[in-house]
């Protein structure tokens, strides 16, 4: 990065009117100081003074200037004070000198700088800044198709990924404070060391925006936690995936969708978000189907699953805060999941007949006969949820109320009871009441939105230390 | 013109590993039993010991926590330290 020359420094370009109205008050400062003007566009601008032409914009880039006129005062080769645009005052008291452009208006603003112009930002983050990236370089040959050499390598999930190219990468990351090679976490199964530069990758890939960068990568920190056991997820032969449900004022900002077709197709942030913790694990960490990923018959939201929840309006919180995190801060939660199952009941107006209604349909999850093993994720969309809001049932009423009635006697729940071979041991035979969740093993969400007395059960896979916990964390930005 | 990508994947350069050279016979080897802990996992297992210890194999039985997880580090290394072959019991 170069240095500014002693005395003062006046970054100017000829497009802008405010540095041509200023080109009177330039004589007068180089006639009274030490000035260096540098022009972005025109190398002639100004005709008097001369001007240093910032053809490649590198003074401007390392020099964040980001209007146009800039007055910096640099001393000793360090920058002591700075203005922007034209204010006497200003201008004055930057340089140390009086009387500038009497005949000028007192003020008047500046315009953008050519190093912040959007359509040369990005080529410019590549030209200065690219060398930080670390990750090997691949050049995709002339008579190559960008796309079909994505799908060649191996490097999608079978639909078409974003090339992640140095400009997108480099956007990517503006979306975070934190540097590209800070270490996020291992990664299953080959247990590597993921940087926020190769999430990045994956979330260029994915179709993210930069502003969903942080909650990428909170997910991927979450999912490569030993409680979630992203490992065990990948090789099972059930159809789970880790389920994103994400809450708080920060995915109103980046546009997520909580409300009709929630857990649906359509939102950018919703099907992206997932889809690059998917790519992280597929790409990054080696796990793909048919490998270490034994799925029997897989689901299509092994793709990407993840919404928002509409804590705006809930009537009992979000899920992030019944896993202990504080409302009102953006968290994500992740639960290892199949994909979503409709309860219809549009019947019951009483709480207690609906708790027996979404009970009867969480019974069968996986199995009538096999409990305890599994939790599951209720999300209840307005019309169901205001059914509990109008009675006053808080978060913990419905979950008892519900699990009130999800006890079996154990008898019914043997192998061979019902003749039907599944089921528990034998020793479940003589207890009264046996109860399809373990504690803590029903929780709720709230999404979705318009008409319709529908719940969506997302049913979990192997809980507890032998399996996977839900695993709730804040965003970090 | 030739574009440029980044890498996705986790750049591993994998060192060498050669694979053990097979044994011509088990007589007088430790043989490493790993149960993963699938029900029913044991029978098969069970059998084999009985095979195993019929050719002269001195064997050793082991098991994971879960099924559902990688087997520990401590485990992994126990096995290698005291077997010279290890069967592992997949199904159910």
């Amino acid at each position: 990065m170069s240095t500014l020359p002693d005395g003062i420094v006046i970054v100017v370009k000829e497009e802008c009117a405010t540095c041509q109205t200023v080109v009177p008050v330039l004589q007068q400062l180089a006639e009274a100081t030490n000035l260096t003007v540098y022009s972005q566009d025109n190398p002639d601008f100004p005709t008097s003074p001369s001007a240093q032409h910032d053809g490649d914009l590198s003074i401007s880039w390392h020099h964040d200037i980001e209007t146009v006129p800039t007055v910096i005062r640099v001393v000793d080769g360090v920058e002591v004070d700075r203005t922007v645009g034209w204010m006497r005052t200003e201008w004055e008291r930057v340089t140390g000198i009086e009387d500038l452009g009497p005949e000028l208006p007192p003020m008047r603003p500046g315009c953008g700088s050519m190093s912040v112009d959007p359509d040369l930002v990005d080529e410019l983050r590549v030209r200065f800044g690219a060398t930080t990236l670390s990750s090997r370089r691949v050049d995709i040959a002339d008579a190559e198709d960008d796309m079909e050499m994505m799908f060649n390598r191996g490097w999608t999930d079978g639909l078409p990924v974003v090339p992640p190219t140095e400009e997108r990468v480099m956007r990517m990351l503006t979306g975070t404070t934190r540097a590209p090679s800070d270490i996020v976490a291992t990664v299953p199964p080959d247990l590597v060391d993921i940087t926020v530069e190769k999430v990045a990758i994956s979330a260029v890939m994915a179709g993210c925006l930069p502003e969903y960068l942080p909650w990428v990568l909170t997910t991927v920190e979450a999912a490569c936690t030993d409680e979630f056991n992203m490992h065990g997820l990948l090789a099972t032969t059930m159809p789970v995936a880790p389920v994103i449900i994400c809450s708080g004022p920060g995915t109103r900002a980046i546009g997520m969708n909580s409300g009709g077709n929630a857990l649906g197709q359509g939102n950018r942030a919703n099907s992206t978000i997932g889809r690059a913790l998917q790519l992280v694990i597929r790409n990054f960490g080696g796990g793909r189907p048919g490998e270490v990923d034994r799925a029997t018959h897989g689901a299509p939201s092994k793709l990407s699953f993840c919404f928002a929840e509409n804590d705006v309006d809930s009537p009992y919180g979000t899920l992030a805060g019944q896993l202990g995190m504080e409302p009102g801060l953006d968290a994500i939660t992740l639960f290892a999941g199949e994909g979503p199952r409709c309860v219809v009941d549009q019947l019951s107006r009483q709480p207690d007949s609906l708790a027996r209604s979404l009970a009867a349909n969480l019974q069968v999850l996986h199995h009538p006969k096999l409990v305890m093993a599994f939790d599951a994720v209720l999300v209840m969309g307005p019309e169901h949820a205001r059914v509990f809001a109008n009675a006053g049932w808080t978060r913990e009423q419905i979950i008892s109320g519900i699990n009130a009635h999800l006890n079996r006697p154990g008898s019914e729940l043997i192998r061979g009871a019902g003749e039907i071979a599944e089921g528990l041991p034998q020793e479940f035979a003589d207890i009264p009441a046996v109860p399809k969740f373990r504690d803590g093993g029903l929780m709720l969400a709230y999404a979705g939105g318009g008409a319709g007395l529908f719940s969506e059960i997302i049913g979990g896979w192997v809980n507890g230390d032998v399996g996977s916990k839900p695993v709730a964390r804040v965003v970090t930005y | 013109m030739t574009r440029t990508i980044l890498d996705p994947t986790g750049e591993r350069s994998l060192a060498e590993r050669q694979p053990v050279e097979r044994p011509t016979s088990l007589d007088g080897l430790t043989v490493g039993l790993l149960n993963i802990s699938k029900p029913r996992g044991d029978v098969f297992l069970d059998r084999i010991e009985q095979r195993l210890t019929g050719v002269g194999a001195d064997v050793k039985r082991y098991s994971k926590p879960t099924f559902a997880k990688p087997a520990p580090v401590d485990l992994r290394h126990k096995i290698a330290t005291e077997c010279q072959v290890v069967i592992e019991a997949l199904a159910d």
